[in-house]
């Protein structure tokens, strides 16, 4: 009975394949370790953020007079409103902690080589999308840090050469960030940008489903099949890795939910402290912070003080911004080693991945406190060393010595 | 290697090194560091201390401070106040227990009268931070250049008059002789006669005895109820959310426990 509904089913709409194709038939290496499951942690806040961010949607109130107090509403009058937005906001640096991992992991493993470009860049799209989700979703409560970060932000678009003035007044829909620019970052926030994620990261899944996944040792576990044609150094996702994912999620949930109930400002880095204060455009903070996140890359920012060619430091500094976020998308061209993994690559790919990690984390901190010239001069050696991972890459991967690939995948 | 060492020291300093004083010029109980703020004590399940906390506020504060994001009921519930009891002696006017804590008066004109509009304070320990709000209440001091008559120690030439100036008395700021240090972290003492030197600091607050309602122990105490209850306005949900927290680590850990055994079931399969 149950197998003529089945194939009722499936004669019109592939149900029975899709499941084998994507959970009970899907290759899942067996040597992945606890670098892959970012993957899946990430499908968790998607899902966290949706469902937190539809019961926000009851109560916010996108409008510069009522944002902020519909935001404090939310917290006291709203029956457990604050667990929805602690969950909202908590969900969001969790959210780009786990994508920077995930994407380190990428880096160490060379899971963007071939064949894997296509998956790499897809990815990259959701991270931009995560930066855009982000930026726009910080602006909403309309405090002070709001505000100004929105300020700082999108004046980066009038330092644009000949068009930048009327490209950030088009931009912002006003003279000054006002409502009209709160309503169209809601807009953007709430719809646009959540409907590309959600399909950028079902092309991601998809991509990822076609050419496999890569696994610590970077070695095509396809190579070895037994005689029923399943690669065998493989388990099926579905149940083994879902199982073992339960309790990966178990364990990240328990982490989760102690920020969300003890510390739901996370010491000022999930909510800035600033953020307290409604918005005023006539009262500038002494020190506008973005949300740790992007405290990287504003450092970049930070780090052009001089003009070249006639064109402002500050256009430079977003030229660099907005490289050092896209350069991630050339790295599966940049790449020339015959290895994938870290493990086999040579001394100069672990010394340059290793640079890369120090500068962005020294870069975080810098981006994080207000300049001084020691500060800026960091910045400026940090984002050369940043960026030399990347741009020397073709000629280190490509000459350094590199270790023997195994044939079949190691396991520890 | 060595010059490196000394170049990375001499730029470490200019690094890390952050010159805060999230309390201006105060001078607490460590000399050697003006603008530390004084440790507040912020315990919501202490119902007694939120609400004496809450009548200081609603009697000294209210007036022109509004708390315009939370509601009286709301408050009169959490601090366990009887609704009569509370409607009788903290709402002031024709407010009725549901409405939001706010205040008569015009923004406009208070601007015009202190400078600033005295901000809502439903979120300022959030904002400063308890302790901020401590130190702050405490450190009124006369002077006479001001247009109020009062400075304040960690808010410089604050527009808000000292309203606790009763309670409190007339405090001054004075200048003590306080022992000095010597390089090696002891107390300089003169090689001669043995005495301990001392050199002259200034910014401590003294007040003129027998000005004020109330002991400077009750006055600090008073404070710290203040300042509870500031930061119980800020986070009402507190001490449920902590509840809720609880329970739900415990049951996720349980959950986790779960979940690895039947994990560990099935990675039986794979050997």
């Amino acid at each position: 009975m149950v197998n003529k509904i089945m194939s009722w089913f499936d004669e019109r709409l592939p149900i029975t394949a899709t499941i084998e194709r994507h959970l009970t038939k899907y290759p899942a290496p067996i040597n992945m370790n606890i670098w892959y499951l970012a993957g899946v942690l990430l499908v968790v806040v998607l899902v966290i953020q949706l469902i937190s961010g539809i019961w926000l949607l009851m109560n916010y109130e996108p409008t510069a007079e009522g944002a902020f107090a519909s935001i404090q509403y939310i917290m006291r009058d709203v029956e457990y409103g604050w667990m929805i937005r602690y969950m909202h906001t908590t969900g969001s640096s969790v959210f780009f902690a786990l994508i920077y991992l995930h994407m380190f992991r990428g880096m160490m493993y060379g899971s963007y080589q071939k064949p894997r470009e296509l998956l790499w860049v897809v990815g990259w799209f959701t991270f931009f999308l995560l930066c855009a989700l982000g930026f726009t979703g910080y602006v909403l409560p309309w405090g002070q840090m709001s505000f100004w970060a929105a300020q700082v932000i999108m004046s980066l678009f009038g330092s644009i050469p000949f068009i930048g003035e009327d490209l950030l007044i088009w931009i912002r829909g006003d003279y000054l960030i006002s409502g009209i620019t709160l309503n169209r970052l809601f807009a953007l926030h709430v719809v646009l940008l959540p409907l590309a994620l959600i399909a950028v990261i079902f092309i991601h899944i998809l991509a990822l489903h076609e050419v496999g996944s890569n696994n610590p040792d970077g070695v095509d576990v396809k190579k070895f099949k037994d005689e029923d044609g399943v690669p065998l150094d493989t388990k099926p996702f579905f149940p083994y890795d879902i199982m073992h994912d339960l309790y990966a999620i178990g364990v990240f949930l328990i982490f989760f939910c102690f920020i969300m109930f003890f510390y739901p400002d996370g010491g000022g880095y999930v909510i800035e402290y600033v953020n307290y204060e409604p918005a005023d455009n006539l009262k500038t903070p002494d020190h506008i912070v973005p949300a740790w996140y992007y405290t990287p890359y504003y450092a970049m920012l930070r780090a052009i003080t001089f003009p070249i060619f006639g064109l402002s430091a500050k256009f430079l500094g977003f030229v660099v911004m907005a490289a050092g976020i896209a350069i991630f998308v050339a790295l599966p061209w940049l790449d020339r080693s015959p290895v994938k993994s870290i493990r086999y690559k040579g001394i100069f790919s672990k010394f340059f991945l290793s640079l890369f990690v120090v500068s962005f984390f020294v870069l975080g901190y810098l981006g994080s406190v207000p300049p001084n010239p020691v500060r800026t001069l960091f910045a400026q050696i940090f984002t050369f060393t940043y960026f030399a991972y990347f741009f020397l890459m073709p000629i280190y991967s490509k000459y350094e010595k590199c270790k023997p690939v195994p044939e079949r995948v190691t396991l520890s | 290697m060595r010059y490196l060492a000394l170049i990375f020291l001499m730029f470490s300093a200019n690094f890390i090194a952050e010159s805060s004083a999230p309390c201006g010029s105060y001078v607490g109980d460590d000399l050697e560091h003006v603008g530390i703020c004084d440790i507040a004590v912020v315990d919501p399940t202490d119902k007694a201390s939120l609400q004496r906390g809450a009548q200081l506020y609603m009697n000294y504060c209210l007036g022109c401070h509004s708390l315009k994001y939370s509601r009286y009921k709301r408050m009169a519930e959490d601090l366990e106040i009887p609704l009569e009891l509370f409607k009788e002696n903290l709402i002031f006017g024709d407010q009725k227990i549901g409405d939001l804590i706010t205040i008569g008066m015009d923004p406009k004109e208070a601007k015009e009268w202190f400078g600033n509009t005295p901000p809502d304070l439903t979120l300022e320990a959030g904002l400063r931070g308890p302790d901020w709000i401590y130190t702050y209440l405490k450190s009124f001091y006369v002077d006479e250049s001001r247009p109020l008559g009062v400075n304040n120690m960690v808010y410089e030439n604050v527009g808000m008059p000292n309203v606790l100036f009763n309670m409190q008395g007339e405090q001054r700021s004075v200048c003590k002789q306080v022992p000095s240090k010597a390089p090696n972290g002891g107390l300089k003492q003169d090689p001669l006669t043995g005495k301990i030197v001392t050199v002259e600091k200034c910014g401590f607050l003294e007040v003129v005895e027998g000005t004020g309602e109330v002991s400077k122990e009750q006055f600090d105490t008073n404070m710290k109820d203040l300042t509870n209850f500031m930061a119980y306005i800020t986070d009402p949900a507190q001490t449920e959310r902590e509840m809720i927290g609880f329970y739900v680590i415990m049951y996720l850990i349980i959950f986790t426990i779960l979940a690895f055994l039947l994990y560990r079931e099935f990675k039986k399969d794979l050997h």
